[in-house]
């Protein structure tokens, strides 16, 4: 099969279809799945009691905040060095989840902060780079919106996100980087999680859940993006005849 | 702040309180799927919209 022959928008625009009953059902099941787990099978925290049940959505949210930033600047740098539309348009679909996700994450992480640490709020490194990363994506959706032309909006959007890429990063490595009162990751690519299997599991199928759902609501997006910016184009209005308008 | 959600899933006041915790985990909780309910109908809207600017297209 010819990948390529999915990289224009009036051949993507089916597949996109075909493919999101697929991710969103499949979302829709892990999740009640994953909160199955962390609510019904998943004990009490020893020492956080129920409060700690938050990072099933906390973690999964906040793993997706920053992955689809990495998504978004991917897309962007295809677009920038090809000049394609579709990249420009899939850039452009994963702004608003990836926004969604952050502003879930620094909100659960706010509830989830003041029973255990006694605060919603620190300019701790790992809190403030997280808020940084919710400007940007509000940067880049604000930025597309002042712009007319879409395939200067593809551009400039394509530069900020590039550019905005170098705060993942930070994130990621803030806890590690400077002393923060945000705890540092209890599970590692390196090492060997740091908690009870059962609340592994449940995190890691919300996660799941988390990206099916980033998927399914990209795609639907960037089918309404392919309408929006391909109006007009032959392909997408068959039936409207040329000189009959 | 002691009692656990021990999965027999008699006393469902038990289970809302989260030991206590309850205002915090259903807050957080909450509006989670809030903001995936108003993204939804946002983008059914949008979707809605760009149907309507195609009313004389073919698209499935």
């Amino acid at each position: 099969m010819n990948l390529f022959r999915y990289s224009s928008p009036s051949t993507f625009y089916p597949l996109a279809g075909k493919l999101v009953p697929w991710f969103g059902w499949s979302a829709l099941l892990l999740a009640i799945i994953g909160l199955w787990i962390g609510f019904g099978l998943a004990p009490t925290d020893f020492q956080q009691g129920d409060a700690y049940r938050i990072i099933f959505i906390h973690v999964a949210t906040a793993w997706m905040s920053m992955f689809i930033y990495l998504v978004m600047a991917f897309w962007s740098a295809l677009s920038l060095g090809f000049n394609t539309r579709l990249s420009g348009m899939m850039a452009q679909a994963l702004a608003p989840t990836g926004a969604l996700m952050t502003f879930i994450a620094l909100w659960t992480g706010a509830l989830w902060g003041r029973p255990t640490w006694g605060t919603y709020w620190a300019w701790d490194a790992r809190m403030t780079s997280e808020l940084i990363l919710l400007f940007l994506y509000f940067g880049v959706i604000a930025l597309r919106n002042a712009i007319d032309d879409d395939r200067r909006a593809d551009r400039a959007c394509g530069v900020l996100a590039l550019v905005g890429a170098i705060n993942v990063p930070i994130i990621y490595f803030s806890v590690q980087w400077w002393n923060t009162l945000h705890q540092g990751s209890t599970v590692s690519m390196i090492a060997a999680p740091k908690m009870a299997a059962i609340m592994l599991a449940g995190m890691l199928v919300m996660a799941l859940a988390v990206w099916f759902y980033a998927i399914a609501v990209s795609l639907i997006r960037v089918r309404c993006i392919i309408l929006e910016r391909e109006l007009g184009a032959a392909w997408t209005s068959q039936l409207t005849e040329p000189g009959t308008t | 702040m002691d009692k656990s959600i021990d999965g027999t899933g008699n006393d469902m006041s038990e289970f809302f309180a989260m030991g206590g915790y309850g205002f915090y985990v259903w807050g957080a909780y909450g509006v989670a799927a809030l903001a995936v309910a108003i993204e939804l109908v946002a983008l059914h809207a949008r979707r809605r919209a760009a149907e309507a600017a195609h009313a004389q297209g073919s698209l499935r």
